[in-house]
């Protein structure tokens, strides 16, 4: 394997979108969920709400600026290292990504501000508005962005003219391809997903050192029923985006269950290890006839085997199919763990009073960001050697730039992004080991001596009443 | 009548990276004075001054790089790869500074010290970046003939394009200066004086040395302010000459309003400078958008593309305005240590 320009350049992409995904499928959920918090406060006035939001809040400002950063990266990137697929894809998507920034960028940018700082500068009304539209910036965002993913995985509304550019036909095709349902629904999901288990842990965590603590145990029965309800939905979602895969991408479903030959009552393969110079399998485990009716519904469907695609358009096997398999089996995890809550509070006097159910509860809590990050390798690299499906291949796509530049820029976001990593995860567990603290009485009263200025919402609590009801 | 869509485009364009200019600049000059800063204390009220609108301002770059994609693709695919090295020098100095902003609150003292350190570097870095940009960008992209960047990986660093870049932080610490001037008080106001004098003693230079150098680097642009082949002609220059005139009445509103203690108008008389410095600039080289062979027309993205955008920034456009406004207005007056502010 040559270390050029193009090489270096999907490792680049690969590694600055895989740190960027982490922070958005959490902020899309948190920020929702923050809405969601804010509401049951001013409706209920119940303090544990406001507790609780004051707590996520800090949490929330780390990760989206983490995401922020790291998200301005990707809008120069596509032409720094991927000049020739701007060029080509951007007449008919180019327009995805500019509503993008003009109706969810600047939404979240400016209402953060309000959300983080504006407690005691506008009122609950119009906080809650900011932190509404917050919310509903995030969820924009994702619309736009898995809509141009869309576009790239299966490409419609669109005409290659004389000159062999490519001219959008119809918008409403291009933004609405027809893949786009499902695959928006499978990444809102797999946030919603991603921020409840990491709620649900880090409530978990508090409730194994102390069963008393109320906002705990309201934001574990919160997140219990984000795994009841959205854990099963999501396979179900996941089911029909697949079948759409095997429909418009054969060679990526064949990717992700290594069939390599073409015919009937397809085996399912629990493992394996595919070998593509051999064109097999290795050390299968599998179950006769049920790969067709996963894949298909049907055992008797007739699925396509990668031989019967040209060697240079099979996408890499091994990797998607492992891939997919670590996605599934989290999700199958994730829908027992709520099964099993849904189960304790039912029928157990509440899932705090279980030390084991608590416990499996901070083992899943990082669970969600793996899933994410192997549903995109899945649909990425099961995408390839295309970077847009059947229009450009991935090797076509890439810039005029040196191997020299490239190793170096991407060794520069290899240490650059290790460092704000690590001091951000550390910094968000250690908020998470303090945990939500409720707002004692006498702390009503505004403060005389400020707390550390430029605290996010640091004086929030101190807030005197008339002024939160002005 | 149909619209002259690609001219349209490059206004909206225009606008948004002066919006970025503008609105970054002073919150990178935050960042480029924070070295100076008397203590810890004023630091933290800088820092707090501009932490409420610092991600809406960096918002515009995306417009600028997203607006440039989707518009005028051609540019974009050319320019990137040009300007390779230093674009992810900024991109990676804004994500130290970025995280800063959140950081620094959260670190001990080890942590605190670094990412205080972080937040300089970075805004300083950034800005330097973006001035190699500006500068190799001014100088000239050499593209092939198909229009695709065809030049050496380091003809961004130049005498002239380090001229820009130390500029560029001269000027982005004059607005900071007088941002801060606008909204501190006492001993950190005191000070954002001092340093709005000498940033500002500095921008004039600078831009006077830029702006003379800037016509010698490129025969085109010489012609285009009256200076060809040894002649002069003062017709150009006067029809250009309002440019000029709006940056020397910046600069008198800075000193005035700089000897006369008022707390904004030597903010207004920086925006002014930027203003002028901007438009001398973009004369040189309009209508190009890849200097000196690509131009807006040549770069744009077909006309149902163009059009389908414009429909959004139309209804979209005025109502950023109008909330980014409202988010300037939620934050106003003065910030400092004991205000009880967040």
């Amino acid at each position: 394997m040559e270390f050029d320009a193009l090489l270096l350049s999907r490792l680049q992409f690969a590694f600055t979108i895989a740190f960027h995904i982490i922070f958005p499928s959490f902020t899309i959920g948190l920020a929702s969920y923050l809405a969601v918090l804010e509401g049951l406060w001013l409706t209920t006035r119940n303090e544990a709400f406001k507790t609780l939001y004051l707590f996520w809040i800090k949490i929330f400002a780390l990760s989206f600026g983490m995401g922020v950063v790291s998200g301005v990266v990707m809008s120069y990137q596509l032409g720094t290292n991927w000049s020739v697929f701007s060029a080509a894809a951007s007449p008919v998507i180019g327009p995805l990504l500019a509503f993008e920034v003009l109706t969810a960028f600047f939404l979240e940018a400016s209402f953060l501000g309000v959300m983080l700082f504006g407690w005691k500068k506008v009122g609950p009304g119009l906080h809650f508005a900011a932190t509404s539209l917050v919310a509903i910036g995030t969820i924009i965002s994702a619309f736009w962005i898995i809509s141009a993913n869309s576009w790239m995985q299966f490409p419609q509304g669109f005409e290659r003219l004389a000159d062999g550019t490519l001219r959008a036909t119809d918008y409403w095709q291009v933004v609405f391809t027809d893949t786009f349902p499902e695959r928006l629904a499978h990444m809102l999901l797999a946030a919603f997903l991603t921020t409840a288990l990491v709620v649900g842990g880090a409530s978990a965590w508090r409730l194994l050192k102390n069963r008393e603590d109320q906002e705990s145990c309201i934001a574990l029965k919160m997140a219990i029923g984000m795994f009841a309800i959205v854990a099963p939905l999501q396979l179900l979602v996941g089911d029909l985006s697949g079948k759409e895969v095997l429909e418009v991408q054969p060679a990526k479903l064949a990717a992700i269950e290594a069939f390599w030959e073409t015919r009937t009552e397809q085996p399912f393969h629990i493992a394996a290890w595919p070998d593509r110079a051999a064109e097999k399998n290795h050390w299968e485990i599998s179950i006769p006839k049920i790969g067709s009716w996963i894949t298909a519904g049907r055992s008797d469907a007739e699925i396509k085997g990668l031989k019967s695609f040209a060697p240079e358009d099979r996408p890499p096997v091994a990797i998607v199919f492992w891939a997919f398999r670590v996605m599934v089996g989290l999700g199958i995890a994730m829908i027992l763990l709520g099964l099993w809550g849904a189960w304790l509070i039912w029928r157990g006097g509440g899932p705090e009073k279980h030390p084991l159910f608590l416990k499996a509860a901070v083992v899943m809590s990082p669970t969600g960001f793996v899933a994410v990050i192997a549903g995109w390798i899945v649909a990425e690299v099961g995408r390839q050697p295309w970077v847009v499906t059947g229009v450009l291949r991935t090797r076509d796509a890439v810039s005029p730039v040196g191997a020299g530049e490239v190793s170096g820029s991407l060794l520069a976001f290899m240490v650059v992004y290790a460092i704000v990593f690590t001091v951000g995860a550390l910094y968000i567990l250690r908020l998470i080991a303090e945990g939500p603290k409720p707002v004692p009485a006498e702390d009503t009263e505004p403060p005389l001596k400020p707390r550390p200025p430029g605290y996010a919402l640091g004086a929030a609590p101190d807030a005197p009443e008339e002024e939160v009801r002005r | 009548m149909s619209l002259d869509l690609p001219l349209i485009w490059a206004a909206v364009i225009a606008v948004a990276v002066l919006m970025y200019v503008l609105l970054d600049g002073f919150d990178l000059g935050v960042g480029i004075l924070f070295p100076f800063a008397g203590s810890p204390q004023d630091r933290d009220v800088m820092m707090d001054s501009v932490a409420p609108v610092w991600d809406g301002n960096e918002t515009w770059l995306v417009l600028g790089g997203g607006g440039l994609f989707a518009a005028f693709p051609y540019a974009y695919s050319a320019l990137m790869p040009a300007l390779y090295i230093p674009i992810l020098l900024m991109l990676m100095a804004l994500i130290l500074r970025g995280v800063a902003f959140e950081f620094r609150l959260r670190g001990r003292r080890r942590g605190k010290r670094f990412w205080t350190a972080a937040f300089a570097v970075g805004s300083i870095t950034a800005t330097v970046a973006q001035g190699f940009v500006l500068g190799g960008f001014i100088q000239g992209i050499t593209l092939d003939a198909e229009g695709r960047f065809a030049g050496g990986r380091f003809d961004w660093l130049t005498p002239y394009t380090v001229l820009v870049a130390v500029g560029l932080v001269a000027g982005y610490a004059l607005l900071g200066a007088a941002w801060l001037i606008w909204k501190t008080e006492n001993e950190l106001h005191g000070r954002a004086r001092l340093w709005a004098w000498a940033s500002g003693g500095m921008t004039a230079a600078m831009l006077a040395a830029v702006s003379l150098a800037t016509l010698f680097v490129h025969p085109r642009v010489a012609s285009r302010w009256g200076f060809q082949d040894g002649a002069f002609d003062p017709e150009r220059l006067l029809a250009l000459f309002p440019i000029p005139v709006v940056g020397l009445a910046g600069l008198a509103l800075l000193v005035v309003g700089l000897l006369r203690r008022s707390h904004g108008w030597p903010f207004l008389g920086a925006f002014l400078v930027f203003l002028s410095g901007y438009l001398g600039l973009a004369v040189g080289f309009f209508p190009n958008i890849v200097p000196y062979d690509m131009t807006f027309r040549d770069a744009a993205s077909p006309d149902n593309a163009l059009g389908f955008m414009l429909v959004g920034v139309l209804i979209l456009l005025p109502a950023i305005l109008g909330y980014t406004a409202w988010v300037y207005w939620v934050f106003r007056g003065k910030v400092s240590a004991d205000a009880g502010y967040h």
